[in-house]
């Protein structure tokens, strides 16, 4: 059945396909990106910049918005070196070992990206104040964990964890154990193995992970303004100033952070699809 | 492989204690606290909490607004993966980075750009004040809300499962002469029913538990805008504690039908749970 080939197809495929809808298809994909995505994303960045560049600058160095967007940077690098410790620990028994209860440890690990974060942020709360469970532990040792910065990076580190785990667990499981078994039988000590041929081929994937755990940490906030103690200057973190300039009716202001707070995250997203392309294209050609 | 020795067997226990430790503290503690806080006075308050107004019309509105997000990103999902997997086009590999920006997008700064849109001073704001249509501190901005955060979530999990299963099939139907819906209904969907069930669970899960976005275009009116998550903040900040966390204990009991469903899919389809950029479509 000859289909007359519409313009849209010739100008936009590389190759000619016989199937249909791809006009269909592309068409209301981009559209609906356009709409959902994109155009609100330039309404941001208008709004941000709509007072010209000083303007811009100007909303940013805030002593209030500086101290709010170092500890965001502070918190959110410390939960995910938190993250990749925990990730990393329990991707490796999960993909290693075989124990009771192992399938279930497993479903729970994506408990971060199903539990509500407004649930995670009261009950970590709860757990943490002076009378809580394990608050109550920590107090006479004067750790104070709720409403400090050690309460953002724990909620920062709980909702960044399953990023490590799914990221690492996948490459420990495809992993050729008989290269560990080589590398023991020339003689080479567990660290030696564990160093110099473990990491270099998970790094990678630790690192990715640990990247997806940073960006979620810094733009988290729902698990986090429960614990946080919310204080100006002290506790306060950015995604907070900006819903706060924002019920102060600043919209310039509040673009202006979370254009900064885009820029991070979208820099960070490019940054990991880039590498992962080329480590992609390294083994294409490695065949 | 030799019979490991006694250091390896003690290396190996050491870890596992360690990692269940750690995931009972970390991960299974808070899940635990939510149900005691919940029926901490008892089961008779929890009860009345649960049947209260507010935590009923807060519920009634979270399923609405999920039931609305859901399927235009299942359908945004099955199209943006049908051109992405069966056809080779200019900007393929743009299209997909963009496709994943939500993803990166903080919560709150997604709410705002919807302010900057539909705002009284946004784009398109004066337009709509004029018509008197109603979309920030209203459903429609919630369901906005919610489908930018979930944008990705099904299109993430078909395109490397469609791309896996090639097109073979569907080249074959196309030579015999079958109608393009057809080819749609009897052997795209029929084949990628699983990963599609995946995306959705996964999508409807994140659309209950949405706070951020939607706490920012919500407006918080009890019994009008305020969706479970939010109702649970509120009730939270009033200090009433039982029913913060009676309201909690629904949205914690949903995460956990959505991970015992997510493992059964799981080991029913083969597909694996993942995070970050898929090995796809390069």
């Amino acid at each position: 059945m000859p289909r007359r080939t519409s313009r849209l197809r010739l100008s936009l495929l590389r190759k000619p396909s016989p199937l249909p809808g791809f006009g269909v298809s592309l068409g209301f994909t981009v559209t609906y990106l356009t709409a959902i995505v994109l155009l609100p994303l330039a309404a941001i960045l208008a709004r941000g910049f709509s007072g010209g560049w000083a303007t811009f600058v100007h909303s940013i160095a805030r002593p209030r918005v500086w101290s709010a967007c170092t500890l965001t940077l502070e918190s959110a690098l410390l939960a995910a070196m938190l993250s990749a410790a925990f990730g990393f620990l329990v991707a490796w028994v999960l993909a290693r070992y075989r124990f009771p209860g192992r399938s279930i440890v497993d479903a729970l690990i994506d408990l971060p990206f199903a539990l509500p974060t407004a649930v995670a942020g009261i009950a970590l709360t709860t757990l943490y104040t002076q009378n809580g469970w394990i608050g109550r532990y920590l107090e006479p040792l004067n750790i104070h964990v709720a409403f400090t910065r050690w309460g953002i990076v724990l909620a920062m580190s709980f909702v960044g964890s399953p990023f490590v785990v799914r990221t690492v667990q996948p490459v420990l499981e495809d992993l050729d154990q008989s290269m560990e078994e080589a590398a023991t039988s020339l003689g080479a000590s567990p660290w030696q193995v564990f160093t110099r041929v473990l990491m270099p081929v998970c790094l990678p994937a630790l690192l990715t992970g640990t990247a997806l755990a940073f960006a979620r940490a810094a733009g988290e906030y729902g698990s986090v303004i429960f614990i946080a103690g919310n204080m100006p200057r002290k506790t306060e973190i950015a995604a907070l100033l900006v819903v706060t300039r924002l019920e102060e009716y600043d919209y310039t202001g509040a673009a202006a952070i979370a254009i900064a707070m885009l820029v991070l995250s979208l820099s960070i997203m490019l940054i990991i699809n880039l590498t992962q392309n080329r480590i992609q294209r390294q083994e294409g050609k490695r065949g | 492989m030799n019979a490991p020795s006694l250091s390896e067997r003690l290396v190996r226990i050491g870890l596992i204690a360690l990692a269940l430790l750690s995931v009972a503290v970390f991960l299974v503690l808070p899940l635990i606290t939510v149900f005691a806080q919940a029926f901490a006075e008892g089961g008779k308050l929890y009860v009345q909490a649960i049947r209260s107004d507010a935590v009923l019309t807060a519920l009634k509105l979270t399923l609405i607004v999920a039931a609305m997000a859901v399927p235009l990103n299942v359908v945004f999902g099955i199209a943006a993966s049908w051109a992405i997997t069966r056809f080779d086009f200019y900007g393929k590999q743009i299209l997909i980075t963009l496709i994943d920006i939500p993803l990166a997008v903080s919560p709150v700064v997604a709410g705002l750009m919807y302010i900057e849109v539909f705002g009284l001073h946004g784009w398109f704001g004066p337009w709509l004040a004029a018509h008197n249509i109603h979309i920030i501190f209203a459903m429609p901005g919630i369901v906005l809300a919610t489908v930018f955060v979930t944008f990705p979530f099904v299109a993430r999990e078909l395109i490397p499962f469609m791309q896996a299963q090639g097109s073979d099939e569907e080249e074959a139907a196309v030579v015999l002469g079958a109608h393009p819906l057809s080819i749609f209904w009897r052997i795209t969907l029929p084949n990628i029913k699983w990963a599609l069930l995946y995306g959705s669970i996964l999508a409807a899960s994140r659309s209950i538990g949405e706070f951020g976005a939607v706490s920012v275009l919500s407006g918080h009116i009890r019994g009008r805008t305020t969706t479970l998550p939010l109702e649970v903040e509120m009730a939270y900040n009033e200090y009433n504690f039982t029913a913060a966390f009676a309201a909690a204990s629904l949205l914690t009991f949903a995460a956990i039908i959505t991970l015992t469903v997510k493992k059964i899919l799981e080991s029913a389809s083969g597909i694996h749970p993942r995070a970050g950029q898929e090995k796809d479509a390069a």
